[in-house]
């Protein structure tokens, strides 16, 4: 690596110039390779089917996903942790079924939905606190979060709870329009919640820390950043965004069902990974799972247009995901052998 | 009697103990038996047959940990076994004959089989994290599953494959017979040949067996290919006893209760050391809380509220943290990162 | 500035002792460190070396005594602690996340800020300006990892220096690196002397200590030897005084050693250029029938590098292996067991016992690997075998029930010598048995050691302590900063000469 001893020759800067971009852009690749992956998808969607890059249908990838992309936000900021949390998928049919019954109640939307919200935010409290103070390893203590939520749930309700609060419903009712192209208030608030994310992951040092924590989390410590807060806040965070989502779910299908989400959070894993966070921490960029997400939901969307079993869905995405690992391993293993 | 105490089961018996005993002063039927046609029933066999299943996973689930694995991939591959067994019986011209029960039986235990080989590869040979490489199957294994079942519950009505659940055996249920006969086979396997150390050796220390020219690869794949065989034998008693394949539910968080028996039983998670008596016991133990709670009148939905707070319990007494307070303060307050001196880390 | 001799130390550590559970690590040491000097501590295994450093930078805290840093008395309950006295260090794997860019972790948790968050432009250019006062031009916005350890460790000195060090710990920076990148490091480090900062090196590699210190401090078995300047200290002095003359306990043993060695056949094992790249320098070995050959030289010279690629424990990528004359590729333990071989770690924690298994299934467990998992070696077998090892080498308790874990460093070594010896092998290779146990036990290993070779078994024999391996070995293998300097003939070398040696041969003439 140039130290600035010698000056190089004008092919070697050349040269130089290519690596250093590479250099620098090594991380972003995974996501990039998500990207393109979908941009492959839609296209081949499109000359498959000939109508399938809708401004309709484009813009129902983002209503029928919603719920998942914000909860791929919050498991990001975990993954990049090097953690993992198992419960989101539980703890948003508990939050939606409890912001269901409650609406049902009677109680005014805005005293639910902070509610519900600190609910996801103490479960996920719970798990960060297991992980960071007692040394759980984090897919035993989000078992627990999510074998508790699960139960809540069902505690709350043995079944579905319609939803006919007019603000709650409001949220996925309203379209706004453009031109062809439409966006709801759920699709608002999941890609504010992405911007959110993105904008801590970058520009905060809370966002750093957990890179950082990631990465080495025993360099972390000896650098003298926060580890144990960042370690708890990711869970919170987390928990938060699951608590959101619970909302947007309830408010997509009209009611709160407790059954809902069962497998989620492998199928928000799932997408986290394809759009190029290592599950082993330390990389990953919010973008690249909200395009996980989308990838997700055009796959979902392909099958159902081919009229197939919805459970190729689940297929599909499980050897996509071995894929993506087998190629991580692949990178992972070539980085250190260049040590 | 210290000895007694002291002993690793101590606490996992008495806690299994301690569980008939409330039931029992709560509801004296509990242990009642009654005999009919030479057959027993009551509320302590019925726990004992509906743990078949989840004794079968944990089983399994305990030689993985063993060697500092998990495998998340159990219940996908219970509805796999029950999808393959029950569509050849379906699709056949005499779904109540015996032979044709029992060569879907074997199908779906083969299928089984081969994806807990498949499991062993990607980690003992692709050296993938074991969380990881069973995740993949637990996400494809339901979508497989429903694929063959058409996404619908096939039930069948076969006498021989009712037997496999509701069947009796000798005074006891037969699904209660093949739980046993699957534990003594393991256990005689790991204890009568030297698969049982050699295990162990590789959880405790991977590397000084390595060294010591431990055939690790080979003992770690054996685990998993065990661990999805008994999946498999699983979801057949799963599917016999509602006499459907239902690929969504069978086996549905069962990797979870199957870890938490393990745990109970008072094999670390780390790896290394494992019981299999231990596990047997935890298994017993969940399954009596379960028919503990259902008694108290929380619905089975419900019931995972109080798992959780047993499995927060059971890390929480497990975890080195609660050790140390317990243990009180010793020396003077140091910092997390500073680390305690033992005998083992003499430094140069 | 340069060093004043006579100005007050930066920081003063007076009569430090450290226990540790049966082992009293430092006792009274005294060390002085001043600004604008460069101060390796040197000494071998069990010397305090590494202990003295943990106390400096807050990782053990003290027994007793007293540490002052600019005059002012500190208390170290963290490193975080000593980070705060401006006390900063750079390990040997580096302590810095490599999934960051280079900028990132020079500024990581200092990052300036404007109204939105962190305001990158001038994070980066504020990295860049640091690394330029090393002398460095990096690419700030690329990663860590794409740069080679001896970058990294550059990154993390400018690290330090951002949050404004006095005192700069340099712990085995050298290990990882290739000449040149040790130059580079090396013109770093005098720049940042010449600012005043006082900087702490810790270097088993003799030839890179005397060209970049300015003052050695010497400990020997936890107790301080002295503390010299470089330019009066000649090499085979600085080497007598880490290694001691201690009084030889174990006379007898060499008796048993000296003999004739049949060197007729092929040898049991011969290597021939055999190396690691980054690793070990190619090398050459070979063991006759019946032969002990040791390997000398300090720690870190590759000794340990050298055995691992030869029982296939690492794999080497040039160099050839003959046993018996007949080539062989030993590339993994399972493979080098085939051929007979067995190798005791040094590591015994982490590489040798598996501290949960009993005695008994620790020395039983090489037959048993050998054997396979199916054919289970039969009760009567085990308990012979067991009883047998257990007695000959007087491990105590004589338990075979109990846990190897909580037996004494020196009866673990002895269960992990029965287990080799229980696999009747024809070549056994001994890394650092004796190390950190007591004497009775020492006498015990060496001992058997020497029966078993008169007997016929061939011994490749590591030790740190040269009077041992002169006591038992025919021939010894010298090594020093990952090369081979040569084979000599134990009969014809006395200790002295050993250490001279290992000090200075192919270094010219002596100091």
């Amino acid at each position: 690596m140039s130290t600035g001893l010698a000056t190089p020759s004008r092919g070697a800067v050349a040269a130089q110039q290519v690596r250093s971009f590479l250099d620098r852009r090594a991380l972003l690749m995974p996501t990039f390779a998500a990207f393109v992956i979908f941009v492959l998808l839609l296209i081949g969607a499109q000359v498959h089917f000939g109508n399938f890059m809708t401004p309709l249908n484009l813009s129902a990838l983002l209503l029928d996903n919603a719920y998942l992309v914000i909860l791929a936000v919050g498991m990001t900021l975990v993954i990049v942790t090097g953690g993992i949390d198992l419960s989101v998928g539980s703890v948003m049919a508990f939050t939606g079924i409890l912001c269901a019954r409650l609406l049902a109640d009677g109680h005014s939307a805005a005293l639910v939905v902070p509610l519900i919200i600190l609910g996801g935010a103490v479960i996920g409290l719970l798990i960060g606190v297991l992980v960071q103070y007692f040394d759980v390893q984090p897919f035993i203590a989000s078992l627990a979060g999510l074998f508790l939520a699960r139960g809540l749930a069902f505690v709350v309700s043995l079944s579905s709870i319609r939803v006919e609060n007019e603000s709650v419903l409001w949220l996925q009712t309203t379209r706004y329009r453009f031109g062809e192209w439409y966006i709801t208030p759920t699709g608002i608030m999941a890609l504010l919640v992405a911007a959110i994310g993105a904008f801590v992951m970058a520009y905060t040092r809370f966002g750093r820390t957990i890179y950082a924590v990631g990465g080495n989390e025993q360099s972390a410590r000896l650098m003298g950043l926060k580890v144990a807060r960042t370690k708890v806040l990711v869970y919170i965070f987390s928990g938060m965004c699951a608590g959101l989502a619970g909302l947007v779910l309830t408010a997509y299908s009209g009611a709160g069902y407790p059954r809902n989400g069962i497998g989620t959070e492998l199928d928000v894993i799932a997408a986290v990974v394809i759009g190029g966070t290592l599950l082993t921490g330390g990389a990953g960029y919010v973008v690249g799972s909200v395009i996980g997400v989308f990838v997700y939901g055009t796959i979902k969307t392909v099958i159902s247009f081919m009229g197939a079993e919805q459970s190729w869905t689940r297929i599909i995405i499980g050897l996509m995901l071995l894929v993506f690992i087998g190629v991580q391993r692949i990178i992972v293993v070539r980085a250190e052998r260049r040590r | 009697m210290r000895r007694i105490v002291q002993h690793r089961l101590f606490w996992p018996v008495f806690s299994l103990v301690a569980l008939i005993v409330v039931n029992t002063v709560a509801r004296p039927r509990f242990i009642k038996i009654t005999v009919r046609d030479g057959e027993l029933y009551g509320a302590l066999i019925d726990i004992l047959r509906n743990s078949a299943p989840l004794m079968l996973v944990a089983l399994g689930m305990t030689l993985v940990i063993a060697t500092r694995g998990i495998d998340l991939s159990v219940g996908a591959v219970m509805a796999v076994s029950g999808a393959v067994a029950l569509t050849i019986i379906d699709d056949s011209s005499s779904p109540g004959s015996t032979t044709t029960v029992l060569a879907a039986i074997a199908a779906g235990v083969g299928v089984a089989l081969l994806l807990g080989a498949w499991n062993g590869f990607l980690v003992a040979v692709l050296n993938i994290q074991p969380i990881i490489a069973t995740l993949v199957l637990m996400l494809a294994g339901r979508g497989v599953a429903l694929l063959i079942t058409d996404g619908f519950i096939t039930t069948v009505n076969s006498h021989p494959l009712n037997y496999v659940a509701s069947g009796y055996l000798l005074f006891v249920p037969f699904a209660f017979v093949i739980a046993v006969a699957a534990v003594t086979v393991i256990a005689l396997f790991e204890r009568r040949t030297a698969l049982g150390m050699l295990t162990e050796a590789v959880g405790i220390n991977p590397e000084a067996s390595r060294l010591a020219g431990v055939r690790s690869r080979g003992i770690i794949l054996g685990a998993y290919v065990v661990s999805g065989t008994l999946a498999g034998v699983a979801g057949i008693i799963y599917s016999s006893n509602i006499r459907a394949a239902d690929a969504n539910a069978a086996g549905e968080l069962i990797e979870l209760y199957a870890i938490l028996a393990v745990v109970l039983g008072g094999t670390s998670l780390m790896g290394g050391k494992f019981t299999i008596a231990g596990t047997v016991v935890g298994v017993l133990i969940i399954q009596t809380l379960k028919s503990t709670i259902l008694f108290l009148g929380v619905s089975s939905a419900e019931s995972p509220v109080f798992f959780a707070a047993v499995v927060i319990i059971v890390v929480l007494i497990q975890s080195p943290r609660v050790h140390g307070l317990a243990r009180g303060l010793t020396g003077r307050g140091r910092s997390s990162e500073v680390p305690a001196r033992t005998d083992a880390e003499v430094p140069a | 500035m340069r060093a004043d001799a006579d100005a007050p130390p930066l920081v003063a550590m007076r009569d430090i002792t450290v226990r540790f559970p049966g082992v009293l690590a430092l006792d009274s040491v005294d060390f002085f460190l001043r600004a604008g000097e460069v101060h390796s501590v040197m000494g071998e295994n069990g010397a305090g070396k590494s202990t003295l450093i943990k106390a400096l930078t807050g990782v053990y805290a003290i027994d007793q005594g007293t540490i002052t840093v600019a005059g002012e008395e500190r208390l170290f309950g963290s490193t975080a602690d000593a980070q705060e006295a401006g006390i900063s260090t750079v390990y040997q794997e580096v302590n810095l996340c490599t999934n960051l860019s280079v900028g990132e972790n020079v500024m990581l948790g200092h990052e300036p800020r404007n109204r939105l968050g962190i305001d990158w432009k001038a994070t980066h250019r504020e990295a860049a300006r640091h690394l330029e006062s090393l002398g460095l031009q990096l690419d700030t916005h690329s990663l860590l990892s794409s740069h080679s350890i001896a970058v990294q460790q550059l990154v993390s000195i400018s690290r330090a220096m951002v949050l404004d060090a006095r005192v700069l710990v340099l712990d085995e920076p050298t290990s990882s690196l290739d000449r040149d990148e040790v130059a580079l490091l090396f013109t770093v480090v005098r720049d940042l002397r010449d600012k005043g900062v006082a900087i702490l090196f810790v270097s088993h590699f003799l030839e890179q200590v005397y060209e970049i210190s300015d003052r050695i401090t010497v400990l020997r078995n936890g107790k301080l030897v002295g503390e010299y300047c470089t330019k009066d200290l000649p090499r085979s002095d600085l080497v007598t005084k880490m290694v001691g003359r201690a009084i030889d306990e174990l006379e007898a043993i060499s008796e048993i050693a000296e003999r004739d060695v049949d060197r007729s056949a092929a040898p049991v094992l011969r290597a021939t250029g055999v190396g690691l790249r980054g690793v070990l320098e190619p090398a050459d070995l070979d063991v006759f029938d019946g032969e002990v050959v040791g390997i000398a030289g300090l720690l870190g010279s590759g000794r340990t590098e050298l055995v691992r690629l030869l029982y296939g424990a690492d794999r080497a990528d040039v160099g050839d292996v003959e046993v018996h004359g007949k080539p062989a590729r030993i590339t993994s333990p399972r493979r080098a067991m085939q051929h007979r071989i067995a190798f005791s770690s040094e590591n015994r924690h982490a590489e040798g016992v598996v501290a949960d298994l009993t005695v008994g299934e620790n020395i039983v467990l090489g037959i048993q690997a050998r054997r396979g998992w199916h054919r289970k070696v039969r009760r009567a077998e085990y308990d012979a075998v067991v009883t047998e090892y257990i007695h000959a080498l007087g491990v105590r308790p004589a338990d075979p029930n109990v846990l190897v874990g909580t037996l004494s460093g020196g009866n673990q070594q002895k269960v992990l010598l029965a287990r080799w010896l229980a696999t009747a092998p024809e070549l056994i290779i001994l890394d650092e048995p004796t190390r950190g146990i007591d004497i009775g036990a020492k006498a015990d290993i060496q001992r058997k050691v020497a029966e078993l070779s008169s007997q016929g078994l061939s011994v490749i024999f590591i030790s740190s302590e040269l009077e041992e391996v002169l006591r038992l070995a025919q021939r010894v293998v010298v090594m020093r900063d990952r090369r081979q300097l040569g084979v000599l003939d134990s009969g014809s070398v006395d200790v002295d000469g050993l250490i001279d040696y290992i000090a200075n041969h192919g270094e010219g003439s002596v100091a």
